[in-house]
Formats: structure tokens, C-alpha cells, sequence
């Protein structure tokens, strides 16, 4: 006979409770939403309002279930997203229990009665959980048969954000977003009962006065696209997307963010070799669901008219650059580098943007085909100091050992210095706006004013006036004797900028308090190629791996891994950028090789117009016309992220590798280019894909960090404006006039609005506007009045109507002019 | 020999039945008035298209042979009543297979296949029928769009309206625009 076997008895951990669903038995974290606990079983409960990563609402009553506590039933069903879990607890879901399913179906036809059927109009359709939802929970027919409630469709609450109130079902998700995780609440429910809705201030208005048009203050976020796809109906829409495609027409594929330093997931959807759209992707680690709006919104640059398609070389005689193939323009090109290298020598300027492979193959490029150490990436305002501590503190840090998302989230402290993370990184701000929110990290800010990153991070400001930040933060042991404290704490976290380099002793000072406080240190820079161009050594400091080039041991190791004779390898450190330009103009230097540059980004734009005169042989790989084509005398253009495999190493040092999207189009990523131009030189770089580059760089494991010696520079004076000037304090905007947010009306629309901001005091009778400037030129914007430092101007660096370098050719601690700019 | 003059009987006899052979294409074969044909995309008895760009027949199309785009009407230049026509509309003839499951999945009843069934040509670009190619002609009393809504506030007035505001156009009772439409290209 045989026995039925014993029910082996299910020890329940501490903390965990027993609870059956459907008849199953089910042990559970204690404060897990029954919702949850379904989904692990593999029963999915309808639901609207409910997201994981938001505060559970139960505004939308899909996910009703009949529960059972000690025996006794519930008289009513219950939201399953707003209810944990209790030991001994019985759930019947619509699975087993005729009552929730009945109950889910009425909810259903109740959201349904004010729905529109305009699904074959709707951006929805097609993956819309309303549509799916109530095909698998609802009834078949509906019983109303009255008019339905309309409203006048759309309802532009930003440029790029479009409410369509009769489809909305109110599940508050992007209220909630907005209130919870961005912390823009510029939209919210208004009015009650049938009337109610969503809405931002001044539709509160329109709904009285019955008019179709906004005005006035729009619903103003850098995060506003996450509410549109989180919306689990068709009422938030993007103007970007609006009725381009369906969801069966498009093709998703995995990428990458290739905007800031946050290296976010994302998901492109493209259509017939177009770009349609990109949806935040799921990174636990990194981004959770969110992504900012440059990211999700500012890909047309890539199908931009003027993008550059063939490569183009000048004609000696005309002076015109015209059409070449290939085979001429990389030949043109290998003859005019290997000239100018066999002069006075090449400089390389890959710039920020490049993936981890390409500016491997700029590094390698510059050391075998033109054999120098002349390479810094760095596009901006930049240092020796900057140098020794990127080579001292920011190589080779990895996820392991180096700061992460995850550590900012934990961190009881987090000081951002010269860091404006809404601003240059917004992944790192929706980060530590949880980390206050959730587990109460103190964040503390070395700044100019009471930004929005700084309020909506509960934040505390310590204002200095620009250039004053070393000051500032050496200052803290002997001013702030409790933040000194909290930075011992463990888990403390210190962030740093990019605008750290224009900060003379800024790093040093960094580097110092935490070597005294054991807080962590992590550099954040604006651009998404910094991290990887440090790594593999486009600098002129550094070869791959963070291995010195002074260093004979390393240059040794390296020559070996690449084939090269004993000695190949320049001792001696190259020119940083503004040497190079400086050595152009003396001609010290002969040709120029450039990657993604812009003049305008450079700390002296006048003094790179000058070079790129001046030079005899321009190379230029670009996707764009820009200043540099005009001077160039070859052009080579470049693929786009979106048609080439590659990888990103974020600021953690993490490695985001992403394949091709668009498949077959045709362009070349640098290192192919590179690669083919190098054969012409007798230089093999085995970087003809982005693959072969990555194994090439593979065989460099990277050194052990710590080799190199801290920065250690004194501070510099804090600047002293004297009368009719001011100390100027600038940084840019995520939404402004960049390169990369060309052909995007709907997103430039969403930016901030571009102001001065100046001290009350300051600001006294300068009247509405002022005029900043310089001897270049100067600056007239609106002025506002926050809490900056007296004699302290603010000015958005590369907005419209306020390009800081270009325009001033001043930086952040210059001391400027200040005027009244009259009243317009 | 009797069995030569049988022969002959039955090609003489036939000099008398009636001639099956269709003279075509000199003369021409129309086809039966429910054949389904090329497509025809129609129009609102003012012009204005009915076309939403909702791409629901190319979603039905088991011959994936019918490409759509939708566009944002604005006040400006409105090709439909509403907020969303079809921007680029085009059905590839060498893939469809007159099945009808698009005509059947158009929730505006823009969609309708008439009996024109000349669909060969010597090079495949050429059967690729885009929007110009398959709207149906302007019938007296329609306006080529864009231009505003002339028969209602909004797209509402349009469609719960539609036979009356056909009758109003002159189309007789019993038929629909559409029908008349393809009257007007026989």
C-alpha cells in the first residue's frame, strides 16, 4: 500500500507571515501587498493605479479580491494593491472567487462608462492595459446608454506633454510621479465626483472659464515623459510621438542613454530604419524605470537634414569642401597626418561623446599612427589638477569598489560640490531625492543658490561664491563641525562635478577631506564618453588602464599587448587641450585630429577658432557640420549611436553595452574609421568593429588604482567683484542648445525658462533685466532674485540667448561686468 | 468520311451559338458589381478625408501589403474631421490578396474596395498605390482638403450625421457615398 506522503511542515522565517491565495500556501515578507504575492504565485490581478516604485494608492479599484482574515470573510472585496499580507490570511482572487471576478468586471464597466471608444485614434492602442484589460476582465457589452462626459481633447499641459481628460481613468499614477519621485507636482486631481479630473494650475482655470486654450505656468519637469509611460490609458501623450506609429510597426531594441553620465536603460523603437521613440528601460541598478526627458525625447539629430553623409575633402584650388569617396578622403587623410606628424607633429581631440571602443581606438590611434601623447578628450573647461586626480581617484574604479546608485540611495550623507545633479545628471537626482524621501540621506549642497535639485532634495545649501567652493570645503572641519561629523559616517558620499576644474584646489581640497573623513569620493561629469575616455587612456597623461605614460614598466606592457618594439611609445606626458590649441597658434603643432567638438564648449572658444586657422591639416570625424568642418580639411562622418554597437562606461564605471539598433544604414562608428585610416598609415589598430576594439582593449586589464599621486594644489583666491561687477556663477541646463536637442521643438519648448539670477541686494536697482558682459561681448537676460551670494551673478550656460563661453568667453569664477539691461 | 462531315457540323453549328470570347482589353470586361477590387480610400461628402490613419487595416493585412502613418490634424491644415488623418497611406498590390479583412477593420468605413481589377504593370514601383492613388475623386460639392470641417463643429457631427449629410449632397436614397463613388469612376 502505498502512503500518501507526510505534508511536509513550512517553517516560517522571522519576518515572514503564511497566507493561502486561491487555495495555495504562500509564505510572504511581512508588508508585501497581497498584489505582490499574487504575481510571485503567477496569478496577475488586474490593476491600474498600482507600480511598484510608487506609494500604493487604490484610487482605481481594478484589483478587488475577496480576503478572509481568522475565518472570518470581509464583508466587501478588497484592493489588493492597498492591503498586506497577515499570517493565517485567505485571498481568493478572480481565479477561484466568482465575487472578485464580478466585482473586477463592474469596476471595469464603471471606468469604461465615461471612456471614449476613439482607440483607433488613441497612441495607446495596441498596448494599451485598459484596452488588454478589459478584453481579459471585462464584460462583453456595456448597460450605459447615456451620453458619455467630454472634455475639449487635447489638453497641452506642456509643449511636449498632451492630457486627454475623457480617456483619463484618475489612477493618479503620473500625480503621484510627479509628487513622489520627481517632485514637479505641477499636475493634480481638480474638482470632485463626476467632474473630477487631472489637471496643472492654469487648466484648474480653463475648466471655469470653458475655453480650450493654456496659458500661463506649464507643467514644468525634466521627467515629465515617464508620466506618459507609466499612464496605463492613452490620456498622457507625448507631441513627439503623436500618431507616428503603432506598437505592431515597431521593431524595440535594448540601448543605452548616450546623453549624461548616467548610462540609463533605455528602449528604442524604430520603424522602417526611423527612430519612433525611446522608452525609460528596466536597470534596477541604475535608472529603475525612469529616465529624463533629453534622454527619452532627443534622438532626431541623428535623422537631421544636414547630417553629414559621405565623406567631403577640400578642394585645394576652390577652398570648398565637396564630395569624396572613401577611398580619396581617407587617403587625403593619411597623407596630410602622416605629413603633419612628420613636421611638428598632431593632436588629437576625441571629445566627450565617444563609446568606450571608439575612444580606444582615438587612444591607440594617436599613439601608433601618430605617435604622440598629445590626446585629451576633455571638451570643456579642464585643469592639471583635473588630470592627477582623475589618474589618482576616478581610473579603474569600478561598481565594486566605487561609489553606485545604490550607495547614494543608502548613504546617510551625501555632499554634492560644484554638482548640480537635476541639471548635468538626472538619474543621480531622482536617486538621492529617494534616498531623502525613503531612508532620509541628508544631502547637502556646495553651491550658489537654493536650486530646484536642492529643495527637492531636502537638501541643505552652503552658498560660496563661485571659484570659492576649495574655501568652502576646507572650510568645512572648522565651520560645519556636524557635517565634518556626518562625513565620517559610513556610507558618506561626496559628488563632484565637472565644474570642478574651473575651481583651482577644488580636487585637492576633495581629495583631502576625504582622506580625513573616510567619506567616498565620486566624480560625475556631464558628458556619457568621460568615464571610458579616461579608461582607455585619451589623455595625455594616461595609456589604457590607467597606466601612466611616464611610468617604463607600463609603456613596456602596453607596447607588448599591442605588437609594438621596445621604445615605440612617447615618455613623455602630451599636451592637454588648450596646450594643443596654443601650440596650433605658435605653430608648435602642425595637423588636428577631431572628434565631436565644439568650439564652443572649449574654455576659450576665440583661441580654438584662431587654432583651427591656423593649423595646416584638419581631420575631422563628425556626424554634424560644425565650426570644425568649416576648417577641416577632410571630413569623415560618423554613425550615430543608434547605428553602431558600443558601450558606455557610466560614472560608476559601470560597463553599458548595447548592440546596433538600426541595422545596414551604412555609417561607420570612429572605429572602423579609424581602423581603415590607420591601415593607410601602416598602423594596424585591429579596431575594425566595436568588438574587435573591445577584445583589443580587453587584453589591457586595467591597473590597480591608487599608482598615481593625489592632486595637491592650494587653493586659489576666491574672486572679489569690486563695483558695477559681480563673480560669475554658470552652469548648463539639461534642456538647452546642445548639439545633441537639435530638431526637437516639443522638447526645447519643456526647458527651463532662461534668467539671470542675482541677490536681492545685488539685484537692487539693476531694474528687470541685466546685462552681463565682458570684454568679448555680453549677456542680456531677465533677472530674477534668489538666494545667491551678494555680488554673485547666475547665467545658464548654453541656453538661447545666453551662451555663456561663447558669447563672454568667461566661466564659472570669472568676474564679470554687471549692468542694468533695461526694460523690455 | 461520315465521321469527317460530323466534325464539321459541330464547328458550323457553333458559327450560330452565341460568342463567349470577350473582347478585351479593346472593349472591355467589367467586372460584377460586388467584386472586390482596388481599394479606394473615401471622403466626406464635404472632401474631407475619413481616413484616421488608425492602421487597423494594415494591423488586419495577412499580406502585411498595406503601410500607414498617421499625422496631427491642426486648425490650419485639417485633412479629417478630428485630430488624426492619414499622413502616408500606401497598399502594395503585389502582396495584397483581395481578401477584404482591411475593408472589414476600418472603423471609419474609409476603406472599401471598388471593381477596378487592372492591377498589372512591368515594374513593381509602379504597384505600390500611394494615398494620391487611392483617394477617391472630388464628387461635385467636395473641396479638396486641407480646409475646415464644413459640416459640423467637430467630428462627432460627421459620423452621427453621415447618411443625412449625404442625402444633403445629392446622394440618393439607398446608396452611399461610397457607392456613388464608384458609379462616378465607371
Amino acid at each position: 500500500m502505498t502512503m500518501a506522503p507526510e505534508e511536509p511542515k513550512v517553517e516560517v522565517p522571522e519576518g515572514y507571515v503564511k497566507l493561502t491565495i486561491d487555495g495555495e500556501e504562500v509564505i510572504a515578507p511581512k508588508g508585501e501587498l497581497l498584489i505582490r504575492t499574487a504575481e510571485r504565485l503567477g496569478t496577475v490581478i488586474p490593476r491600474f493605479c498600482d507600480h511598484p516604485l510608487l506609494d500604493p494608492a487604490g484610487a482605481c479599484r481594478q484589483c478587488l479580491v475577496e480576503v478572509e482574515m481568522n475565518g472570518r470573510p470581509m464583508p466587501k472585496p478588497q484592493a489588493s494593491c492597498t492591503m498586506t499580507v497577515a499570517d493565517g490570511m485567505v485571498v481568493k482572487t478572480q481565479r477561484t472567487s466568482p465575487v472578485a471576478d464580478k466585482a473586477q468586471q463592474g469596476v471595469m464597466e464603471l471606468l469604461l462608462i465615461n471612456h471614449p471608444l476613439d482607440c483607433p485614434i488613441c497612441d495607446k492602442g495596441g498596448e494599451c492595459p485598459l484596452q488588454n484589460q478589459a478584453m481579459a476582465h471585462g464584460r462583453a457589452d456595456s448597460r450605459f446608454r447615456d451620453t458619455k462626459r467630454t472634455f475639449p481633447k487635447p489638453l497641452p499641459i506642456s509643449t511636449q506633454v498632451l492630457l486627454d481628460r475623457e480617456r483619463c481613468v484618475l489612477c493618479q499614477r503620473c500625480t503621484r510621479f510627479s509628487d513622489q519621485i520627481a517632485g514637479d507636482p505641477f499636475i493634480d486631481l481638480l474638482e470632485r465626483g463626476a467632474h473630477q479630473q487631472i489637471g496643472t494650475a492654469e487648466t484648474a482655470e480653463i475648466y471655469d472659464a470653458a475655453s480650450h486654450t493654456a496659458s500661463g505656468k506649464p507643467f514644468q519637469s525634466y521627467f515629465s515623459g515617464n508620466t506618459i509611460q507609466i499612464c496605463p490609458v492613452g490620456a498622457l501623450t507625448s507631441a513627439q510621438y503623436r500618431f507616428r506609429s503603432r506598437p505592431f510597426d515597431l521593431v524595440s531594441s535594448p540601448s543605452v542613454c548616450e546623453h549624461c553620465s548616467s548610462g540609463c536603460a533605455e528602449r528604442t523603437d524604430f520603424r522602417r530604419g526611423k527612430v519612433m521613440r525611446k522608452l525609460a528601460g528596466e536597470d534596477p541598478e541604475v535608472n529603475e524605470e525612469w529616465i529624463c526627458d533629453k534622454g527619452r525625447f532627443a534622438f532626431r539629430y541623428a535623422t537631421a537634414a544636414q547630417r553629414l553623409r559621405t565623406p567631403l575633402v577640400r578642394n585645394a584650388e576652390t577652398g570648398e569642401l565637396e564630395e569624396a569617396s572613401w577611398t580619396q578622403a581617407l587617403a587625403a587623410a593619411a597623407d596630410g597626418l602622416a605629413k603633419a606628424r612628420d613636421g611638428k607633429g598632431v593632436g588629437v581631440l576625441p571629445g566627450g561623446r565617444l563609446t568606450l571602443e571608439d575612444a580606444y581606438a582615438y587612444s591607440k590611434f594617436a599613439r601608433l599612427a601618430l605617435r604622440t601623447n598629445d590626446i585629451d578628450y576633455r571638451a570643456r573647461a579642464h585643469s592639471a589638477e583635473e588630470l592627477d586626480f582623475l589618474a589618482s581617484r576616478v581610473v579603474g574604479t569600478t561598481p565594486e569598489t566605487g561609489v553606485t546608485f545604490t550607495a547614494l540611495e543608502h548613504a546617510p550623507l551625501v555632499l554634492c560640490v560644484a554638482f548640480e545633479p537635476e541639471e548635468e545628471a538626472p538619474a543621480v537626482f531622482l536617486r538621492l531625492r529617494k534616498g531623502a524621501r525613503k531612508r532620509r540621506t541628508k544631502v547637502v549642497h556646495i553651491g550658489q543658490w537654493t536650486t530646484p535639485a536642492v529643495s527637492k532634495t531636502f537638501g541643505e545649501l552652503l552658498a560660496c561664491v563661485p571659484g570659492g567652493e576649495a574655501s568652502a570645503v576646507e572650510g568645512i572641519a572648522q565651520h560645519a563641525p556636524d557635517l565634518d561629523e556626518a562625513l565620517r559616517a559610513e556610507g558618506a558620499v561626496v559628488l563632484v562635478g565637472e565644474r570642478a576644474a574651473e575651481v583651482p584646489g577644488l580636487f585637492s581640497a576633495l581629495h583631502r577631506l576625504s582622506e580625513r573623513t573616510g567619506a567616498r569620493l565620486a566624480w560625475i561629469p556631464r558628458r556619457a564618453g568621460e568615464r571610458g575616455a579616461i579608461e582607455v587612456g585619451a589623455l595625455p597623461t594616461l595609456l589604457p588602464g590607467g597606466r601612466s605614460v611616464e611610468d617604463a614598466a607600463a609603456r613596456s606592457e602596453v607596447e607588448q599587448v599591442w605588437g609594438l618594439e621596445a621604445g615605440a611609445l612617447p615618455g613623455t606626458p602630451g599636451r592637454d587641450v588648450t596646450g594643443m590649441l596654443n601650440a596650433l597658434v605658435t605653430r608648435d603643432l602642425d595637423g588636428l585630429l577631431v572628434g565631436g567638438v565644439d568650439p564652443a564648449d572649449l574654455p576659450d572658444p576665440a583661441l580654438a577658432r584662431k587654432a583651427l586657422a591656423a593649423a595646416s591639416f584638419v581631420v575631422s570625424l563628425e556626424m554634424l557640420p560644425s565650426e570644425v568642418t568649416e576648417h577641416a580639411d577632410v571630413v569623415l562622418p560618423i554613425a550615430p549611436v543608434d547605428e553602431k554597437a558600443g558601450s558606455f562606461l557610466n560614472w560608476e564605471g559601470r560597463r553599458r553595452e548595447f548592440s546596433i539598433t538600426l541595422e545596414g544604414t551604412g555609417a561607420l562608428p570612429d572605429c572602423r574609421v579609424l581602423d581603415t585610416l590607420g591601415v593607410e598609415m601602416d598602423a594596424d589598430l585591429f579596431t575594425q568593429t566595436p568588438a574587435a576594439a573591445a577584445g583589443d582593449l580587453a587584453r589591457l586589464a586595467p591597473k590597480p588604482t591608487g599608482s598615481a599621486a593625489a592632486p595637491d594644489v592650494p587653493n586659489g583666491h576666491v574672486p572679489k567683484a569690486g563695483d558695477g561687477q559681480a563673480v560669475l556663477a554658470t552652469w548648463r541646463q539639461l534642456i538647452d542648445e546642445g548639439t545633441l536637442q537639435i530638431d526637437e521643438p516639443h522638447l526645447a519648448g519643456t526647458a527651463r525658462p532662461v534668467v539671470a539670477r542675482m541677490s536681492k541686494a545685488s539685484a537692487a536697482g539693476l531694474g528687470r533685466r541685466v546685462t552681463v558682459s565682458t570684454e568679448r561681448g555680453s549677456v542680456t537676460l531677465p533677472l530674477e532674485v534668489a538666494d545667491l551670494p551678494d555680488g554673485v551673478v547666475w547665467l545658464p550656460a548654453n541656453s538661447p540667448g545666453s551662451k555663456v563661453r561663447a558669447t563672454l568667453g568667461a566661466g564659472h569664477g570669472a568676474v564679470v561686468t554687471i549692468a542694468a539691461g533695461g526694460d523690455q | 468520311m461520315f465521321d469527317a462531315l460530323k466534325g464539321f457540323g459541330v464547328t458550323f453549328s457553333n458559327m450560330f451559338k452565341k460568342v463567349a470570347t470577350e473582347e478585351y482589353p479593346e472593349i472591355g470586361a467589367p467586372a460584377a458589381p460586388r467584386y472586390h477590387g482596388r481599394h479606394q480610400l473615401n471622403r466626406h461628402p464635404d472632401g474631407l478625408e475619413k481616413c484616421v490613419g488608425c492602421e487597423l487595416c494594415a494591423w488586419a493585412c495577412p499580406a502585411d501589403a498595406i503601410f500607414v502613418e498617421g499625422g496631427d490634424n491642426t486648425e490650419e491644415e485639417r485633412y479629417s474631421p478630428g485630430e488624426r488623418y492619414g499622413k502616408d497611406y500606401q497598399i502594395n498590390y503585389l502582396r495584397c490578396i483581395g481578401c477584404g479583412l482591411c475593408v472589414e477593420a476600418c472603423p471609419t468605413r474609409s476603406l472599401t474596395m471598388i471593381n477596378f481589377y487592372e492591377l498589372a504593370d512591368d515594374n513593381r514601383q509602379d504597384l505600390i498605390y500611394t494615398k494620391e492613388d487611392l483617394l477617391a475623386p472630388l464628387l461635385p460639392g467636395m473641396e479638396q482638403p486641407p480646409h475646415p470641417m464644413r459640416l459640423g463643429d467637430n467630428e462627432q457631427d460627421y459620423y452621427v450625421n453621415g447618411p443625412e449629410l449625404a442625402r444633403d449632397r445629392g446622394v440618393p436614397s439607398g446608396e452611399t457615398v461610397e457607392t456613388s463613388e464608384e458609379k462616378a469612376m465607371q
